[in-house]
């Protein structure tokens, strides 16, 4: 899968940067959107003007998403249909984006600068702008059987169904 | 090999006879936290129950906190009419454990579990908010989970999907200096360790300062276990924490402690000794940046917080009380005072502590979260500078971007208050 790398972030990003507590009040993922990143106007103002097209990439350092368990971070950043390839991710972030169906990439030594063009493979990322290809740590069994259900929703309702069945 | 805390709690709440680092478990909850986040979990949990012809009940009403406290009173009439919705919600489903906007009862849920008696020893405890880790203090294992997750919860009464994960040791030694407080260690520690140096980890303490530490500073160090990234935080259940549940909690029949094993394999420890430590401050805008207060001191600050579910409770007001009795924050800041609970503004109004924080010239406002988080209270003007008993210093957290936030012990931000500026709270009575 190709995809572009429409924007690039340091280490250490929080869920505070990325969703700030002011519009926590605001829950539905049709919502969320407008105030991914809205403390980083360029950004906020580039993810709104349509211009951003599904499927591209955002690019962080280490510990992507670290801080608050709120799942707007997430939430608002799948609205775009962006993905997250970062060096690490932080726990609660990752798990929120495996549950709703945010796509992630952790890849520890990635390298690439806005405007370069990436090959997603399933096991290494390809910078096809600059070269190289870079490993990605596979996602954990117990989170990849979420992805493969489609998320924890749908899941969950199985599980749920499963349950009942066995009652 | 033996196990260690949270694989032995992982295994009870599984039914496994043991489990290993790596295992997927579904453990079985015995307490499920929210606040306002709860709006967020209820459209979920409806979700989960699309099309399967059930009826959308929760597994267990007794199981289930909510407590209000991230915007209390509401902010905003959205704010509002989420409340609304959530109280409405809570009704319906016979929930019981719903903490209002009331000065008696609520506060701020890190504090409210722990005070009303709803953690045991050996449970599981699963919360919609990142510093669940706090009840670690009381030997469970407790964690932060999204929205999503705690609808799946609501529904089957386990966590689908969890990789038991590996445990480090941390080790504390020595006696705590004067003027250096739990506050310190876990700053201190944090810094060692980095943000994400525990995560996916659970960091379980250990060493003779942690078993000399009072429920409240245990609470400290747990709460801010996330702050590494770590899972959780957990202290094996001893005599201290019989005697907070006993005769803080009320609880009068307590589950018995689970213990690690004496062989148990942690992936690493990290030993610390106290005694060497002075006051520590985590700088902007990580909470790993962290410098004793010596390499800061004289940074001039405007804003200064006390409260929060680290350091909003009685011992941490007292602290401040004592550093502020008689005096007076310095004109050129302004002082935040948010008790941690309904319960504990009401003993620190019985015990004068209040009166002094007003005489000193401080604001005290309601318990809850307060400006911890930025939504309402508090927020930090263009290129202002607080020093916050809170936990978390990110850029923006404080309501501005364009701020800055450092982080400190209750004694730290009380001596900073009398001068306007990052102090060493040893210089105590020369201020
Ligand atoms: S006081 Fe701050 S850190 Fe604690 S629960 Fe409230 S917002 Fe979160």
């Amino acid at each position: 899968m190709k995809a572009m790398l429409v924007h690039k972030l340091g280490d250490d990003i929080s869920t505070d940067v990325i969703y700030p507590g002011r519009f926590m009040a605001t829950v539905l993922p049709t919502e969320t959107p407008q105030f991914a990143f809205a403390d980083d106007l360029g950004f906020n103002t580039l993810l709104k003007s349509g211009k951003v097209a599904p499927g591209s990439v955002l690019l962080a350092g280490n510990n992507f998403g670290c801080g608050s368990s709120r799942e707007q971070a997430a939430s608002c950043l799948k609205g775009y249909g962006l993905i997250i390839v970062a060096q690490s991710i932080a726990r609660i972030f990752l798990q929120n984006a495996v549950n709703l169906g945010l796509q992630t990439v952790v890849c520890p030594k990635i390298e690439g600068v806005e405007g370069d063009e990436f090959e997603i493979r399933p096991t290494g990322i390809v910078n096809l702008t600059r070269g190289g290809t870079f490993p990605i740590v596979p996602h954990a069994p117990a989170r990849q059987a979420l992805i493969d259900a489609g998320g924890l929703i749908p899941y969950a309702r199985n599980r749920l169904l499963q349950q009942v069945g066995q009652a | 090999m033996g196990a260690t805390l949270a694989e032995k709690i992982l295994a009870r709440a599984s039914g496994r006879p043991s489990v290993r680092p790596g295992d997927i478990v579904e453990p079985a909850v015995d307490v499920a936290l929210s606040h306002e986040n709860a709006a967020l979990v209820i459209n979920q949990f409806r979700e989960i129950y699309q099309g399967t012809g059930l009826e959308a009940k929760v597994w267990a009403p007794a199981n289930i906190v909510i407590v209000f406290d991230h915007r209390v009173p509401a902010e905003s009439s959205k704010t509002a009419t989420n409340q609304k919705k959530i109280r409405e919600f809570i009704a319906a489903q016979g929930i019981t454990k719903f903490h209002e906007i009331r000065g008696d009862e609520g506060g701020i849920c890190h504090q409210i579990l722990p005070e009303n008696g709803y953690v045991q020893p050996g449970q599981i405890v699963v919360g919609t908010d990142s510093h669940t880790t706090t009840h670690g203090a009381l030997g469970a294992l407790a964690w932060g989970i999204g929205a999503t997750e705690m609808a799946a919860v609501w529904a089957l009464g386990l966590v689908p999907n969890v990789e038991v994960p590996l445990t480090i040791k941390v080790v504390l030694d020595g006696a705590l200096p004067r003027g250096v407080y739990p506050k310190d260690v876990v700053l201190h520690l944090i810094g060692k360790i980095g943000a994400q140096g525990a995560n996916f980890r659970v960091l379980e303490f250990h060493g003779e300062t942690s078993r000399a530490m009072s429920t409240s500073g245990r609470l400290v160090l747990a709460n801010m276990a996330v702050e590494a990234g770590a899972t959780a935080g957990i202290f094996p259940a001893d005599k201290e924490t019989f005697r907070y549940l006993r005769d803080v909690a009320g609880v009068t029949n307590p589950a018995p402690a689970m213990l690690p094993d004496s062989d148990a394999a942690y992936e690493k420890a990290c030993e610390i000794d106290v005694a060497r430590l002075e006051p520590q401050i985590a700088c902007p805008h990580t909470v790993d940046n962290v410098k004793p207060v010596s390499q800061v001191e004289g940074t001039p600050v405007q804003q200064i917080v006390i409260g929060s579910c680290t350091n909003g409770r009685l011992d941490d007001l007292e602290v401040a009380a004592g550093i502020l009795q008689g005096k007076k924050v310095a004109r050129s800041t302004r002082m935040l005072v948010f008790p941690a609970s309904g319960r504990i503004y009401r003993e620190a109004l019985d015990r004068g502590f209040l009166k002094t924080f007003m005489d000193a010239g401080a604001v005290v406002m309601n318990s809850g979260c307060g400006c911890c988080l930025g939504i309402h209270q508090g927020a930090l003007g263009d290129g202002e500078t607080a020093l916050s008993t809170t936990n978390r210093n990110f850029q923006g957290r404080m309501g501005n971007p364009n701020a800055a936030v450092y982080l400190c012990s209750p004694a730290t931000a009380a001596a900073s208050a009398l001068t306007g500026c990052i102090t060493d709270p040893r210089k105590g009575d020369s201020l």
